[in-house]
């Protein structure tokens, strides 16, 4: 049961061969065995899973169940869900008792009846690529405890990597699903801009950020993504488009799939054991039919710096609502109304989250708005006109997703732009607002090496085609980290 | 680029964050390392490149303004620091 797929687990619960409490106790035990060397989970609360399971139970009973009722799954914590704590990986929210759901929750739990196993680990705000700036301390990579799990998702690609969950969603603002996917050997998704709702999302970079799912299969993501998508009101940017289903085109042959490589992806500065797995991933790709294409994504290097003034542009007009007011953290000690909002939010947030809002200060204080915020903005344009460019010679591109394997801790923590860089191939992608996916490619030096797809807008069903006939072929997917049993 | 130490400490006072004189000098270290990634953005001649604010370009829907939530103050303000009858309590403004 602890290796089964979502549709192994749905037969199972059909069934009767196993019940959703039983199935959620299976995984609370191994998270309380194992967490606390992951230190994946940062919230569980096993009597409001058993609870969320039971009533999967009784769904399951009456015949109401949909085909995810009763799996359980792990939330990331940036994710708002009622009466749990929220904490967004920071100390000025390690009190906050959520008083409503995001969307993404109602829909996954109240509508679609997964159990949540509580709430993963993260970089704090999602700002970070190593899950090192989370308040509650780093999380190691189940593959290898003296290195990081990616990031920000990184609690929830650690969560899954263990078996401490079956899934689990993450949030992508620029690579923050990918990356960790890669490192921990996993299948992750990150949907076109405005599918998934950002209601209850605690919001980072609001023209950037999108959840998705995080899991073993492509089968598993298409599965999840069919429970968290759809349009809101409530969110101002969701897209109003007709229902899909994702599991609709999984096992369509690639026969004739146009697979376009940017040469700006297989220069210098990816490791070569990174790239030879890349390599022989998209051999097998034309074993299974398609063809490759060699495309050109010319602004793609602008693409970091671009993102470092946009990000934090908007994170910090985000995070100005973090005044010690409403919610949150608040200062001991204060003296008049400015003192308290400097000296709450001077303890409340951690160093990358305050390098983060004084970059995002900088760029959008008068003087210097046209130089660094609109530069940004028309390279933005830039790069996502590349994108229409290479897809009118091909369906998918490809790529790593990362340019390197998991890394130690501590590596890059002390250099931020180091740390900026290994976000390198996956940003470009959230900048023109386009699906991307991390599938298991391979191993370099006994770690996991991720294969990036990227689709034109709203071509999910079709990147998960892509990774699922991978996957059909290969077993990358499958391969567990050694240590953990 | 570089930022001087007086421009940190202008910045996050803007930012209202508190920066004790050690934190702005490791701060300011770091910052000039990002503004030097930045600045390759300047290399490129983008006249007549309408700026990207949005990966969809939408307008922004509207609705009729009527109610159309719950009262949940409640529930929203059980989450506050400091509040009483309703209202959240912050130092005295007004001298």
């Amino acid at each position: 049961m602890i290796n089964a797929s979502l549709k192994q687990l749905s037969h199972a619960l059909a069934a009767k061969q196993i019940s959703s409490v039983e199935l959620t106790r299976l995984f609370l035990d191994r998270i309380e065995r194992l967490n606390p060397t992951l230190n994946a989970f940062v919230t569980v609360d096993p009597e409001k899973s058993l609870k969320m399971a039971a009533a999967a139970d009784a769904r399951i009973a009456a015949g109401m169940a949909g085909p995810l009722t009763g799996i359980p799954i792990a939330q990331k914590d940036i994710f708002c869900a009622e009466g749990w704590r929220t904490t967004c990986g920071s100390k000025m929210l390690a009190n906050f008792v959520s008083p409503y759901d995001a969307t993404v929750i109602r829909k996954m739990h109240t509508e679609a009846g997964l159990v949540s196993l509580g709430k993963t680990n993260m970089d704090e705000f999602a700002m970070g690529s190593s899950n090192e700036t989370s308040f509650f301390g780093p999380v190691k990579n189940p593959w290898d405890p003296s290195r990081v799990p990616g990031g920000s998702s990184g609690g929830s690609a650690a969560a899954v990597a263990a078996r401490l969950a079956p899934a689990a969603t993450g949030t992508d603002t620029g690579g923050s699903i990918r990356q960790p996917a890669a490192l921990c050997n996993l299948t992750g998704l990150k949907p076109t801009y405005g599918v998934v709702s950002r209601f209850g999302m605690i919001a980072f970079a609001s023209s950037l950020d999108q959840g998705g799912p995080m899991a073993a299969s492509a089968e598993d993501c298409a599965l999840l993504l069919n429970t968290m998508v759809g349009f809101d009101e409530r969110d101002s940017t969701s897209l109003d488009r007709p229902a899909e289903d994702y599991v609709r085109d999984l096992d369509k042959p690639l026969a004739g799939l146009r697979i376009g490589l940017p040469r700006e992806f297989f220069g210098a500065g990816c490791d070569a054991g990174v790239m030879a797995a890349v390599r022989a991933a998209i051999a097998e790709y034309e074993k299974l039919g398609a063809t490759t294409v060699e495309v050109s994504l010319p602004n793609s290097h602008l693409s970091v710096p671009a993102y470092y003034v946009i990000a934090p542009a908007e994170a910090s007009s985000n995070l100005s609502r973090f005044d010690g007011v409403r919610y949150g953290f608040r200062a001991e000690d204060y003296g008049n109304l400015d003192d308290m909002y400097m000296k709450s939010r001077a303890q409340g947030f951690g160093a990358e989250v305050k390098r983060r809002i004084l970059i995002g200060t900088y760029v959008l204080s008068h003087g210097y708005y046209d130089a660094y915020y609109l530069q940004a903005q028309r390279i933005r344009r830039l790069i996502a006109d590349d994108f229409v460019a290479a897809f009118e010679s091909c369906d998918v591109i490809m790529g790593p997703t990362s340019p390197s394997t998991a890394f130690k801790l501590g590596e890059k923590a002390a250099d931020p732009v180091q740390m900026y860089l290994s976000d390198i191939y996956t940003i470009a992608v959230n900048l023109a607002g386009l699906p991307g996916m991390s599938i298991p490619c391979g191993f370099a030096g006994g770690l996991p090496v991720g294969l990036q797809l990227i689709g034109n807008y709203f071509a999910e069903a079709q990147l998960l085609n892509a990774a699922h006939r991978y996957q059909q072929a290969t077993d990358w997917h499958q391969r567990r980290p050694p240590g953990i049993v | 680029m570089s930022l001087t130490l007086e421009q940190v400490q202008r910045i996050a006072h803007l930012a209202r964050i508190e920066i004790s004189e050690s934190e702005a000098a490791t701060t300011q270290g770091h910052l000039n390392g990002i503004f030097q990634l930045i600045e390759q953005m300047q290399a490129v001649d983008t006249r007549g490149i309408e700026p990207m604010a949005h990966a969809q370009d939408l307008s922004q829907r509207l609705r009729d303004d009527t109610v159309s939530e719950e009262d949940r103050r409640a529930a929203y303000q059980a989450v506050a620091p400091e509040t009483e009858a309703g209202l959240y309590l912050v130092p005295k403004v007004i001298e």
